[in-house]
């Protein structure tokens, strides 16, 4: 079996230039499986998105009601342009957003434009069939990874964060490294960093189960059994904190990619692919 | 400063030359009519799990304080048929329910006797399959209540609303099975917000399905049919939407 801690596979020393087994079975499946789930969730959202472009706080929130955010497209004067509005604030995405065109350069006017949806064309029902599928992959590939990463201590050993580690010098540290692309060397890179761990860990114990519940709670048969938009603080409230959650999971996927480039690229995607990973050669002092 | 927007300029060509490669690809899969049917099969997922977990929880139901200032209307907004505006114009006076197919005993209520039979009201919220949602006070006789009246012979399985109202050109229906038809906030509505139902909200008669989304709400209600299958009916799939576009037949989620 692959499905070990690497401090379990090669023992004792390990002189820092050598392989080592980095990811468990589990955890590459996981990631593989769950990097194109959440490209579907996220492509067929947007179109979902779509078919209401407005987020609202509160129970209720339909077009008479104020809505936090917006995109859309509006004309002044023989001017027409796409917009995205935040409280008060508007910003031109002519192009990007609200207004643009397709691939036979017709113009639409749907918030998200078809190269970022699943399907390309307006297709609420189309875009749900996806989106209602793939969050039954998401909901059990997250619970059964979490019940395996807690059975084999994945999470115990290398996701929770020491006492130590929420010093803050060592947080401020971490955080200098990381601002010097300072990454750890020999032994070091065996472990994740604290501020890997609280991404990872807010990953895993914030976002996607809040991606989970605030899907739940937008249910209207879910929510009749399991009060979740109550806690919530409602419905609409539930649609707003889902959007902002598929939000910070793009930003985590952005910052994930540029430290994969930063870190050595081909290393890292060895290791989530086959578990070997190459621990990089210890600095001079 | 150049720099950075020529690398974003870059970037940005990079990503839609790759996603113009992509897409086509992708979105073939993504609306292959078998693919798309082998995805669809968690509706039953949906149903089963909902029916195991709350097969009887009632919806939420809401204060006064709690209803949206204007609720909105969607879906067909006025009904063209020349029957239906004289009746309109006669304020439903001379208008009855009709509730046949698979009963004992094939029924005509007249719309004043829905409106004094036992009432049940109830402040919900309607959520559109579009993601929007609206809180309003319906009210009007049980569904279960009519059944019983009419009496459902053993092979009935749905209740089919008929409508009299087209969309883009066809005649809107929609239907549900026995638990949602027997459930007790399931009821057939002929007051909205204190006052008799609008055109615009489905007069004289709109299904409230609570635990469902709005399209499953059929609005202008003129008959009710229990039937043993959906499959002879209209498009075959159980409701205006689930023909026209494959949304689910089970809306709850």
């Amino acid at each position: 079996m692959g499905d070990r801690m690497s401090a379990d596979a090669i023992p004792g020393d390990v002189p820092s230039g050598d392989l080592v087994r980095r990811h468990r079975l589990s955890t590459r499946v996981w990631h593989a499986i769950n990097a194109l789930t959440l490209l579907v969730l996220l492509m067929s959202g947007l179109m979902i998105f779509n078919a209401h472009p407005r987020l609202y706080w509160g129970e209720y929130g339909a077009n008479p009601d104020y809505a936090w955010l917006r995109v859309g497209s509006a004309r002044s004067g023989p001017v027409e342009q796409g917009y995205l509005q935040v409280g008060r604030q508007r910003w031109d995405t002519t192009g990007k957003l609200g207004l643009w065109k397709d691939g036979d350069g017709r113009v639409q006017r749907r918030a998200v434009p078809g190269w970022a949806t699943i399907p390309s064309r307006y297709s609420l029902a189309v875009a749900r069939i996806w989106h209602l599928a793939f969050a039954w992959v998401l909901a059990l590939g997250l619970l059964a990874y979490l019940v395996r990463s807690l059975v084999n201590r994945h999470l115990q050993r290398d996701i929770h964060i020491t006492r130590g580690e929420w010093r803050p010098a060592h947080l401020w540290q971490d955080v200098r490294d990381h601002a010097r692309l300072r990454f750890p060397t020999g032994q070091a890179a065996r472990r994740y960093s604290v501020l890997q761990k609280i991404a990872y860990a807010a990953v895993l114990f914030v976002l996607l189960p809040l991606m989970i519940l605030t899907g739940l709670a937008m249910s209207p048969g879910t929510d009749a059994w399991l009060p979740v938009s109550e806690v919530l603080g409602g419905r609409q409230s539930a649609r707003s904190v889902h959007f902002l959650c598929a939000g910070a999971l793009v930003g985590f996927f952005v910052v994930h990619m540029v430290m994969v480039v930063l870190a050595g690229p081909l290393n890292e995607v060895r290791s989530i692919v086959t578990g070997w990973y190459r621990l990089p050669k210890e600095r001079r002092p | 400063m150049t720099l950075i927007v020529t690398r974003r300029g870059l970037i940005q060509t990079g990503m839609i030359g790759a996603g113009s490669l992509l897409l086509p690809g992708c979105d073939k899969i993504a609306q292959n009519p078998a693919v798309l049917d082998t995805l669809g099969q968690s509706e039953k997922l949906h149903r089963l799990t909902q029916r195991a977990l709350g097969r009887n929880a009632l919806a939420r139901e809401y204060r006064e304080s709690e209803m949206s200032p204007v609720f909105r209307a969607n879906g067909s907004r006025e009904v063209v048929d020349p029957a239906y505006r004289a009746q309109l114009a006669q304020g439903f006076a001379n208008w009855a329910l009709r509730i046949d197919g698979l009963v004992e005993q094939p029924l005509a209520i007249p719309l004043h006797a829905l409106r004094t039979m036992p009432q049940r009201a109830q402040i919900t919220r309607h959520d559109c399959v579009e993601g929007w949602s609206a809180i309003g006070r319906w009210q009007g006789p049980r569904l279960s209540m009519l059944l019983d009246i009419a009496g459902l012979k053993p092979a009935a399985r749905y209740l089919v609303f008929h409508c009299a109202d087209r969309y883009l050109g066809k005649p809107y229906y929609e239907s549900i099975d026995l638990v949602d038809a027997f459930h007790p906030q399931t009821i057939l509505a002929w007051a909205m917000n204190g006052k008799p139902l609008e055109e615009a909200h489905g007069a004289p008669l709109r299904l409230r399905v609570e635990r469902q989304l709005g399209y499953k709400h059929a609005k202008f209600v003129s008959r009710i049919e229990a039937v043993a299958s959906l499959a002879g009916l209209y498009g075959g799939k159980g409701g205006y939407w689930e023909d026209a576009e494959a949304y689910a037949w089970y809306a709850g989620i």
